[in-house]
């Protein structure tokens, strides 16, 4: 039984597939249309972030440029190949051209390809050391963030530049002590709690990332930074921004019902308005 | 081919004995493959909601306790999204269905090495799903941490939010269930592509799908395994009042939890190394799906055969070296995020491997655009795109812009999603006629193709500027930040066409069913195709070659072979005899 390898006549002339010029027009246009639609919305810039606010951010632009033009080229290279060799090679009734592959072709296009993914490797590295590796400046400004189902409080270390100790068992926030600051720890009477933060220009600012519950994230699109707080741990992140202004702080971590609702705002000021900001804060009860 | 050949030898005669509790791998296939279809049917179902809410977030739905729909029933959706696509759908249908329904076939085996286990394999994967759906209907809902159930979110209960109580509970019990499965599943897989492989069947004569579902499982073996072990301890956090996840300290709602010494980052260490290789465990067999139908439909062989093995298993070995590009921004330490950003980059080499020698395939070949074919060549365009921008996110510099933004739901929803599910109906095209006796519809089929290749490449690549802009995902709606307004009218696009290509799945599901009853019926070899599945029956016999098994003399792709009389020669064709393959009848068996 079975075992009928046979084709057709129809499949050994080719005559069968003679159909096949309405598909291969219909999907070259598609894909060509593809890259044309896709390189125009990125060329045009029709929807950029928003400009960046500290040097690092702008090099974070300037690496994404870069792989950008890289992998666009790689984009229009391959849909564009896709396209015509589903146009050129249709069946009208040519014979194939038999060909098992091409070993030079092959490591060379491997050895290409490697190449250039070394080289984007090797310059996005050094934007990354840029952020995380460079350690802040002395007078850096310290402030702790910790996440909260679905809020951020700030804390600033006041006049004496010293966190006070927070205890977990303290935290009361209907009580006005949403962080669990110990009243009995000098440290802590001259700290500065806030809902949104605030921070000089041109000044380097160090964030300590902290979560009392679950895991949240500070991500603000100017700073081109998101990071993390998790439970447990102590999460640095510096930045310098450059100009004044106020920028969103959204969380992008999924943390509960929520989510969706959970920001701040940073706002950049003057160095003499940031100093009025902490005395306001300090005078406050 | 008559149609007693379909009942074959060694078929069971009873109703349940051959079609419910079967061992019989065909069987188990379709059974695989029609829990992949219900559930895929949800989880698209779920996936129009939350487009439609995203964009009308006041309307009334009739269906939704109360009217409007809550922040938390969003959530529930995209959890419930997110894990019946990854779990029951992009692992069940290319490896759980092709794969057991083809790859005894392939090698010319008469089943799977362990049909018993493999039947237990299906079993314990429907009771995940029936698990995993229930999740909706238990106190609290369903739960909301996502598909990817970080702890704390997941590992207190409901201290943290509706669904993560009971609803949680059932999750991680389902995922159990499905590790369980898919443990068996791939040592089934494995033994099988080893040791039962036809005389004259060597590993590089074996076609490139069985290669890829033969890697998959190698895969599954050593991933899921990761997941099961992960899943008991935030089991164990969650009922048994353990801190493998949980720190010392926590306040939730108000409440301190009494809990010390674990790690959150634990849990998303023990996830991504499953997480990671679970996404080429989705795209793998698509890939090989890809290779195979190329081949067939332009008349060629596969370009550079060897090399496409060497990159099935490259990226099998690098995709365990690599789950931690998705924690860049989790507070891991910054020195070793270089690390998996050079493994990820390198992952790159053997994926563009692929892509160049599927265009080889193509060039100068004859092409013949059945359905099976557009969707193989979509495959390799959304493959392209979604596996480009993956370049970006390698990046750990460029990835703290990027990442939880849409962008990445942008990325991993063409690769893993659009791709992957390109790769299935591709399988289904071509192999709906061996499997049911009978040819879909080409008319209806290319229609269908037309339609979500287009409306596909509309619903996500719109979804990468959404990202750029700093559109956050998961967010119920876009009250809570301003800027996120703006990004509005993307978003209205999107989930129009997000309508229209859901809609346009109708038009398969009409066929698939149409041709089961009407459909024109199959040849033995309706493609012209060169492997052994080609030889038999359409649909197979029970023992799949009704005692004729073959032997094989040639690599599975001998397409257009110069001085041969046709221009295809299957895989049991002796070297003697192909030219005259017309005037023979070559079993082999």
């Amino acid at each position: 039984m079975v075992i009928e390898p046979r084709a057709t006549e129809a499949m050994r002339t080719g005559r069968r597939n003679r159909g096949s010029a309405g598909p291969a027009v219909l999907l070259s246009l598609l894909l060509v249309t593809l890259v044309v639609a896709t390189v125009y919305v990125f060329a045009a810039r029709l929807f950029p972030a928003p400009p960046p606010i500290t040097q690092v951010a702008a090099q974070v632009d300037h690496q994404y440029s870069l792989t950008l033009y890289a992998t666009g080229a790689a984009f229009v290279f391959a849909q564009l190949g896709l396209a015509y060799a589903v146009f050129r090679f249709r069946d009208r009734g040519q014979h194939a051209h038999f060909t098992r592959g091409n070993v030079v072709l092959e490591i060379l296009w491997t050895c290409l390809t490697a190449l250039v993914f070394l080289v984007l490797g090797i310059l996005g590295s050094r934007v990354w050391a840029a952020v995380q590796f460079s350690p802040p400046a002395p007078d850096t400004i310290q402030v702790e963030v910790t996440g909260t189902q679905f809020v951020y409080t700030f804390r600033y270390p006041g006049p004496d530049g010293k966190f006070g100790r927070l205890d977990p068992a303290l935290v009361n926030a209907p009580a006005g002590n949403p962080l669990g600051l110990d009243p009995n720890d000098p440290a802590a009477k001259d700290d500065i709690v806030t809902s949104t933060l605030t921070v000089p220009v041109n000044h380097p600012v160090e964030l300590l990332l902290r979560s009392q519950d679950v895991v949240h994230n500070f991500f603000v699109r100017e700073l081109r930074l998101q990071q993390d707080a998790v439970p447990g741990m102590l999460i640095p992140l510096h930045f310098t921004a450059d100009r004044t202004g106020r920028c969103e702080i959204v969380c992008t971590q999924l943390c509960g019902l929520g989510h969706y609702r959970m920001r701040s705002f940073l706002n950049i000021v003057s160095e003499s308005a940031y100093e009025d900001f902490l005395k306001q804060q300090a005078a406050a009860p | 081919m008559s149609a007693s050949a379909q009942v074959g030898i060694g078929a069971p005669k009873g109703f349940l004995r051959r079609y419910i509790f079967s061992t019989d791998h065909k069987v188990i296939g379709l059974q695989y493959l029609f829990l992949a279809l219900v559930a895929v049917t949800l989880g698209i179902v779920l996936s129009l909601l939350m487009r439609f809410h995203l964009v009308w977030p006041a309307a009334h739905l009739p269906f939704v306790s109360g009217g409007i729909m809550t922040p938390e029933q969003y959530l529930a959706l995209v959890t419930m999204h997110g894990t019946i696509m990854v779990f029951f759908v992009l692992t069940t249908a290319p490896q759980s269905a092709f794969g057991n329904y083809f790859l005894p076939i392939q090698i010319g085996a008469p089943d799977m090495a362990f049909p018993r286990l493999n039947m237990l394999s299906f079993w314990l994967t429907l009771a995940a799903f029936l698990c995993m759906i229930a999740a909706f209907v238990v106190p609290g809902g369903a739960p909301i941490s996502g598909w990817t159930a970080y702890p704390p979110l997941s590992g207190l209960g409901d201290v943290t939010g509706p669904g993560e109580g009971a609803g949680q509970t059932m999750w991680i019990v389902s995922i159990l269930l499905f590790c369980f499965a898919s443990l068996l599943g791939s040592i089934n897989f494995i033994s099988t592509t080893i040791d039962m492989r036809a005389p004259g069947l060597t590993l590089m004569r074996m076609p490139l799908t069985v290669w890829a579902w033969f890697v998959t499982a190698i895969l599954s073996l050593l991933a899921f395994g990761v997941l099961l072990a992960g899943g008991i301890l935030l089991f164990l956090d969650r009922s048994a009042g353990t801190s493998f996840f949980l720190p010392a300290g926590l306040v939730v709602n108000g409440e301190l939890q009494i809990r010390a010494g674990g790690s959150p980052l634990l849990w998303q260490h023990l996830f991504w190394f499953f997480g990671h290789p679970e996404v080429y465990i989705a795209i793998l067999p698509g890939m090989g799906v890809a290779s195979h139908v190329l081949a067939n439909f332009s008349r060629k062989p596969v370009f550079g055969y060897r090399a496409m093995v060497f990159a099935l298993g490259a990226i099998g070995f690098l995709g365990f070296l690599v789950w931690g590009h998705h924690m860049f921004v989790s507070g891991m330490n910054p020195y070793s995020s270089l690390t998996f950003s050079v493994l990820t980059m390198s992952i790159g080499v053997p994926s563009a491997i692929k892509t160049f020698n599927w265009l080889g395939t193509l060039w100068g070949g004859k092409l013949q655009f059945h359905p099976p074919m557009l969707f193989a060549i979509g495959f390799v365009s959304f493959f392209v795109t979604g596996g480009l921008s993956g370049i970006f996110l390698a990046q750990p510099a460029v990835d703290t812009m990027l990442h939880a933004t849409y962008y990445v739901v942008a990325h991993f929803h063409i690769v893993m999603g659009v791709a992957a599910i390109f790769g299935i109906f591709a399988a289904t095209y071509y192999w709906f006629p061996k499997m049911f006796g009978r040819m879909m519809d080409e008319t209806l089929g290319k229609l269908h193709f037309w339609l979500t290749f287009a409306g596909s490449y509309c619903v996500f690549m719109p979804m990468h500027f959404v990202g750029i802009e700093g559109g956050v995902r998961r967010y119920a709606d876009s009250s809570g930040a301003a800027y996120l307004a703006a990004l509005q009218p993307l978003h209205r696009f999107m989930t129009v066409a997000a309508f229209a290509t859901a809609a346009a799945q109708l038009i398969f599901f009409y066929n698939f069913l149409w041709s089961l009853k009407r459909g024109k019926e199959a040849p033995v070899n309706p493609w012209s195709a060169t492997t052994l599945e080609w030889i038999t029956s359409s649909p197979p016999p029970a023992d799949n070659f009704d005692g004729h098994f073959p032997s094989v003399y040639r690599g599975p792709y001998d397409y257009s072979v110069p001085g041969a009389s046709q221009d295809f020669l299957p895989q049991n064709v002796p070297p003697e005899k192909y030219a005259r393959v017309n005037q023979e009848t070559p079993n082999g068996g």
